[in-house]
């Protein structure tokens, strides 16, 4: 069991972001952070409210896809009834981040005339300043990692602490998770600070891939390796179609 | 004076909903993304002469189709997807090409809020969202009010979010009775409850009309979404959100979305192909050709 993949340490780290949240709604928006925060609630965590990303909050933990019981109904209305309610913590993806940790996900360009028109700011822009927003970032690149993100979706300590207290009062950014490390906004004047390397990876790597200065520590632990029970549970009860290959390829 | 003592008969067909639109309306249209989405009027709308519209919407192919035709003259979205295909090749076209004039991107629960404004008669209602985010600098006649009140927090500045007020609402729901009581029989109900009580007019269109007790035979009441006292008409449009979800009725047509996404992202023959087989008639002529083209693809 000791050969596990870059995207089961993946999964880990993002069960590591929802293991001290205790009793709120578990919002992950694609493949990854789904499968994280399941394994977060069959391990670290087992009071997280899921949902099945649509309409009901599921009473057990099913694979990727799957069905189970229905504990609760969260349409679409109660999501944003929830958000404002705090008790919340959302994985959104990133087109680009910024070492402020603005996020964007509407368009890359000049919003007037986009070069490319992405999805639009979706609920970003109150995630941000109402529950906790972690990040997931499937191709650690310098063309995700940017010095400023062309149009601010997801709103970043600063940003927050600009627009004033009702912005920086709830403003939670907690993680970055990529396909090669763990960031946090704990870095100097709230910038993105390497929190770990993924194993096998090393800073300069990390370094080279992040487009803007990135607060590196003197010393960089590696992301834990997943348990032995973790790579079970990822392999044999919520993804055994190896969906998680997918976003992060097993090389 | 009417003798039968009954509330009003709203039956209308698509082309009379149509009719009663006018060029340079707000329009708001219900459903979500690719979810229960009013196509067949969406349809008309696309082949109507109307002009100039601003469309308020959580956008789908709603919003790709009418921006392709040119409808748009100012668009209020929060995103627009077809979820499968994340990203709506219409209407990305219409943005990198900046042929919609006025583009108004808000957070999805500003518009929630923006809607329910509209519905209470408020001018706006207060909210955080929106704060310290590019929705501010990209809408710059968006702005926020001091809270009168300190929760210990001081007086909170927030987004004041103006009342999304609409002319004419579009929704699909499942069943209807004559009169406009709807219910939806899938897991959500979305906004179409909001997008109704905001708007001068409503126009439903519903998989099948029965008769109003029929409405609570197989489903409990509290799938009663719309009132009538909130619906102007009715148009029976059996499969009418299709490529859409209308859960339980039918769930999306995946493939035919991915043959839409396909024809849209690809050159204006190819949408101008799409556009001869499936779009360039009326409704009825669209889901016989949707039927052809499923047969055909089963074979």
């Amino acid at each position: 069991m000791s050969d596990y993949t870059r995207a089961d340490v993946c999964a880990a780290a993002i069960a590591d972001a929802f293991s001290e949240d205790g009793e709120i709604f578990a919002s992950p928006m694609g493949l990854l952070p789904t499968l994280g925060v399941r394994l977060a609630k069959l391990t670290s965590n087992p009071d997280l409210v899921i949902s099945d990303g649509e309409s009901v909050f599921l009473g057990g933990v099913p694979p990727l896809g799957g069905k189970d019981v229905v504990e609760g109904w969260i349409p679409f209305r109660r999501v944003f009834d929830v958000v404002a309610y705090g008790k919340r913590h959302v994985m959104m993806g990133a087109t680009q981040i910024d070492r402020l940790g603005n996020q964007n996900i509407s368009a890359i360009g000049a919003f007037a005339q986009p070069k490319r028109q992405l999805l639009g700011s979706r609920g970003a822009p109150g995630n941000t300043v109402n529950n906790r927003t972690s990040y997931w970032v499937p191709k650690h690149s310098s063309r995700v990692f940017v010095e400023d993100v062309d149009i601010v979706s997801g709103v970043g300590p600063t940003r927050a602490a600009q627009a004033g207290a009702a912005a920086s009062r709830f403003n939670d950014i907690h993680r970055i998770v990529s396909n090669l490390g763990v960031f946090d906004l704990g870095g100097a004047g709230d910038t993105v600070r390497l929190v770990s390397v993924h194993p096998g990876v090393s800073v300069d790597e990390v370094v080279a891939a992040t487009g803007f200065v990135l607060e590196v520590p003197d010393e960089v632990p590696v992301t834990r390796e997943p348990s032995y029970e973790e790579l079970l549970l990822i392999r044999e009860v919520l993804d055994p179609k190896g969906l998680r290959f997918k976003e992060v390829p097993n090389d | 004076m009417s003798s039968n003592r009954k509330p009003r008969d709203k039956r209308m067909s698509i082309d009379e909903v149509v009719g009663s639109l006018e060029s340079g309306m707000t329009i708001g249209i219900g459903g979500w993304g690719p979810r229960r989405k009013p196509m067949a009027l969406v349809r008309a709308i696309y082949n109507s002469d109307l002009t100039d519209l601003t469309i308020v919407s959580w956008g789908g192919a709603d919003v790709g189709l009418l921006a392709r035709a040119g409808k748009i003259r100012r668009l209020v979205y929060a995103f627009v997807s077809l979820d499968s295909v994340p990203l709506e090749p219409n209407f990305q076209r219409a943005r990198q090409t900046a042929s919609i004039p006025e583009v108004v991107e808000l957070d999805e629960g500003m518009f929630q809020t923006g809607l329910r404004a509209a519905a209470q008669r408020l001018p706006f209602l207060p909210m955080r969202a929106g704060l310290g985010s590019d929705v501010m600098v990209n809408n710059p006649w968006l702005t926020t009010v001091t809270s009168p009140y300190d929760e210990g927090h001081g007086h909170e500045e927030l987004v004041a979010v103006p009342a999304l007020r609409l002319d004419a609402a579009l929704v699909h729901l499942n069943r209807a009775d004559q009169h406009g009581n709807a219910s939806y029989l899938g897991p959500d109900p979305y906004f179409d409850d909001l997008f109704a009580m905001a708007a001068d007019k409503t126009y439903l269109s519903v998989e099948q009309v029965v008769d109003t007790a029929g409405l609570t035979v197989e489903a409990p009441v509290q799938r009663l979404l719309l009132s009538r006292m909130m619906v102007s008409g009715v148009v029976e449009t059996p499969n009418g959100a299709h490529f859409t979800t209308c859960t339980p009725d039918y769930e999306r047509d995946e493939r035919f979305q991915r043959a839409y996404a396909a024809a849209a992202s690809g050159s204006d023959e190819d949408w101008q192909a799409f556009h001869d087989r499936f779009l360039a008639g009326d409704e009825a002529s669209y889901q016989a050709a949707v039927q052809a083209n499923t047969l055909e693809n089963a074979r």
